[in-house]
């Protein structure tokens, strides 16, 4: 391994996979998740891979995929978060009780464009600042996060159903409704230029990696592997928008919108949903996480300190102030999960978010972060989450019973995790 | 031949740490001059790490005072340290495991683009040439550290220091877990950061070492400063029996 390593590419043991530097445990997810569509696609003779059903997998996914790259950072730094399912469900209250009673009652009517942009600032503002308060909590007043929050859990579950005295509340303004997903998308024109938009920002990317590298005269990919690397992320981003573009509006929802404008629909006109607005948010924070991640000094100051607390705060890393950061960022995303649950019912509920908890830090533990801290990535949590999400479903199409359902996926955590073991001691990796 | 008639470069005045009602250090006074190497010896528990530390942020003591450049200083983190352009390598090397040589090198003062990332392609670039320096065979650049033999993380938390321009180092055993050749390797280090005029603490268990690398020896023994000597001065069995016995040899008390 290690001489591996040292002689460089001129190294015999050399595949394409190590051409291309892709990370092997994130070929393993993708194809754990490529293994699961396909056997479903067979049980349900074919009905798991159509558009319409990876569009409902992807809206139902993102709530929890949201929380999950927050649940990055807090496992990476050796801490856990039991509250988030219960912090989504405070920050879904406020929001709803913003929309429905307060701004009403201050003189903003139903229907106002302030409505759903003062109610998710509410809603952010409150989320960060529990966050925040388990943050100083955890990293000053030195309480273990898993007390903390399993407190929090509690706490938190209960002041949502104290502040709407476990009544549904809705229904939710028109506007905050459409990052729910089916309500709000973008149309198939817009999703192309968001594909292509995304697309040649991939690949400006690659480019001034390799720039970068050229400058300071490190060895770089060949050309090729690039090239290839580009191809791959292009597909991939543009067969996700045509799958989600191929999703067509039902012919009666058409005509209903045409009526409403006065038009009358031409015959044969067709339109697909493109992609959900809520979608492209979980794409914004996921991109945004990864930055935060890899390119600034937050990140890199969350894994040192994952890796080695006491190296951390021997470097001058303030590691109390970074706990409560990493909280107050999780806090924030349980209040945009929030939004986007509630938005996705149309009320908030008093059970919304029941059992996020464990969906979120099975979906970080299957993406590869460790729980002993300093490792895990962005992107493994939200492919966990959809894998998570895609069992969950295909079972449902299949028809197992609930039980089962939860059995398996009970399983699959635990076994997830000891593939991760073994094939971390196998390369040496521990 | 350290010139010691100006201001020392940091002086320890009468320091006191306890822990719990056990004085870990009872009143030790220590100085060191510019282009010095004081060594610091004593038995385990004898209170030598306990004095460094808090001369390096990491504990806070309870009386006495720093001074630095003759000016009393106040340190209470390792943040503060690093602003007195004092650092320190660890005895248990503070690296973060799963970071590679030039995070390690770079943490906690993040070279920076414009647009306020972290420019990692600069910080390699940097580590490069700083390893070029010190480590010629140094190559794992991409692997996270813990991939790295001993030495190999010795010289990165080296390079830490030297590449921050460290007026004050302060080394804990830094040749505890190394072979022949590093070792030397690290000697040869300190002569050249010596002539360069850094003044250096350096934590000691083998007396040999101390007689080849450093100036001066101020020997503790239970929380207490037994003694300073010049090491040209006195021989081997001068200074074990300062470290086993407590007692200072007759005639050279620096």
């Amino acid at each position: 391994m290690a001489n591996a390593n040292e002689t460089g590419p001129s190294g015999a043991r050399k595949n394409i996979f190590k051409t291309l530097e892709f990370d092997t445990r994130l070929l393993g997810m993708i194809g754990a998740f490529v293994l699961v569509c396909i056997v479903f696609n067979v049980l349900t003779d074919g009905r798991f891979l159509t558009p319409r059903n990876i569009f409902n997998l992807t809206i139902q996914t993102v709530s929890v995929a949201i929380m999950a790259t927050g649940m990055v950072f807090v496992i990476v730094t050796r801490h856990i978060d039991l509250s988030v399912g219960a912090l989504l469900a405070t920050c879904s209250a406020v929001m709803a009780m913003t929309q429905t009673q307060i701004l009403p009652s201050l003189g903003l009517d139903y229907g106002s464009a302030l409505m759903a942009p003062v109610a998710i600032l509410v809603g952010l503002l409150t989320g960060g600042l529990i966050g925040a308060f388990h943050g100083w909590l955890v990293g000053y007043l030195t309480i273990p996060a898993f007390i903390v929050t399993l407190g929090g859990f509690l706490v938190w579950r209960n002041v949502a159903w104290y502040l709407t005295s476990g009544q549904t509340i809705g229904p939710l303004d028109d506007n905050f409704q459409m990052l729910g997903g089916i309500g709000g998308t973008m149309g198939e024109t817009a999703s192309w230029i968001v594909g292509l938009l995304a697309v040649a920002a991939t690949c400006l990317a690659i480019i001034q990696a390799r720039r970068a590298r050229i400058a300071h005269e490190f060895p770089v990919k060949p050309v090729w592997a690039e090239g290839m690397l580009m191809a791959i992320a292009g597909v991939l981003i543009l067969g996700f928008v045509a799958t989600l573009n191929a999703y067509q509006v039902p012919t009666r929802v058409l005509a209903r919108s045409f009526e409403e404008r006065g038009e009358v629909m031409p015959e044969g006109f067709t339109q697909g949903y493109g992609i959900p607005l809520s979608v492209l948010l979980l794409i914004a924070v996921a991109v945004v996480m990864t930055l935060v991640a890899q390119r600034t000094r937050l990140g890199r100051y969350i894994f040192a300190t994952g890796g080695n607390p006491d190296a951390a705060e021997l470097s001058g890393i303030n590691t109390r102030l970074l706990t409560v950061k990493v909280f107050t960022i999780m806090g924030v995303l349980c209040a945009l999960a929030a939004l986007v649950a509630s938005a996705r019912l149309s009320f908030h509920s008093n059970d919304i978010g029941t059992l996020d908890e464990l969906r979120v830090i099975a979906a970080a533990v299957i993406g590869g972060t460790a729980l002993a801290g300093g490792l895990g990535t962005i992107y493994g949590a939200i492919l966990g989450a959809l894998i998570m999400q895609s069992l969950q479903s295909g079972m449902a199409m299949v028809g197992v019973d609930a039980p089962f359902q939860n059995i398996v996926v009970g399983s699959v955590l635990v076994l997830a995790v000891l593939i991760d073991i073994l094939y971390r001691r196998r390369t040496g990796d521990t | 031949m350290v010139d010691r008639t100006g201001t020392p470069l940091v002086e320890m005045r009468d320091v006191s740490v306890s822990f719990g009602g056990i004085k870990a250090v009872d009143h030790v006074t220590v100085d060191l001059y510019p282009g010095e190497v004081v060594g610091l010896l004593g038995h385990n528990g004898a209170g030598k790490s306990t004095l460094i530390k808090c001369l390096s942020g990491a504990y806070s003591m309870d009386s006495g005072e720093i001074l630095i450049d003759g000016k009393p200083v106040d340190i209470q983190n390792p943040r503060d340290a690093r602003k007195y352009n004092i650092e320190t390598i660890y005895q248990t090397l503070a690296l973060a495991d799963n970071l590679d040589s030039a995070s390690n090198l770079f943490l906690g003062r993040e070279l920076v683009t414009p647009m306020g990332f972290v420019d990692d392609a600069q910080m390699e670039a940097e580590t490069r040439k700083i390893m070029g320096r010190l480590n010629p065979n140094f190559r794992k650049f991409a692997d996270p550290v813990k991939a790295l033999s001993g030495g190999q993380r010795q010289s990165v938390a080296i390079a830490r220091a030297v590449y921050f321009n460290a007026r004050i180092l302060i080394m804990d055993e830094p040749t505890a877990a190394l072979g022949p050749q590093e070792t030397r390797m690290v000697a040869e280090l300190i002569q050249q950061l010596k002539a360069q005029g850094i003044g250096i603490f350096l934590i000691e268990h083998d007396v040999h070492s101390v007689m080849d690398l450093c100036d001066r020896a101020s020997v503790m023994k239970n929380g207490q400063l037994v003694g300073t000597v010049n090491v040209d001065e006195v021989t081997d069995e001068d200074i074990l029996s300062m470290i086993i016995l407590g007692k200072n040899p007759a005639p050279a008390t620096a």
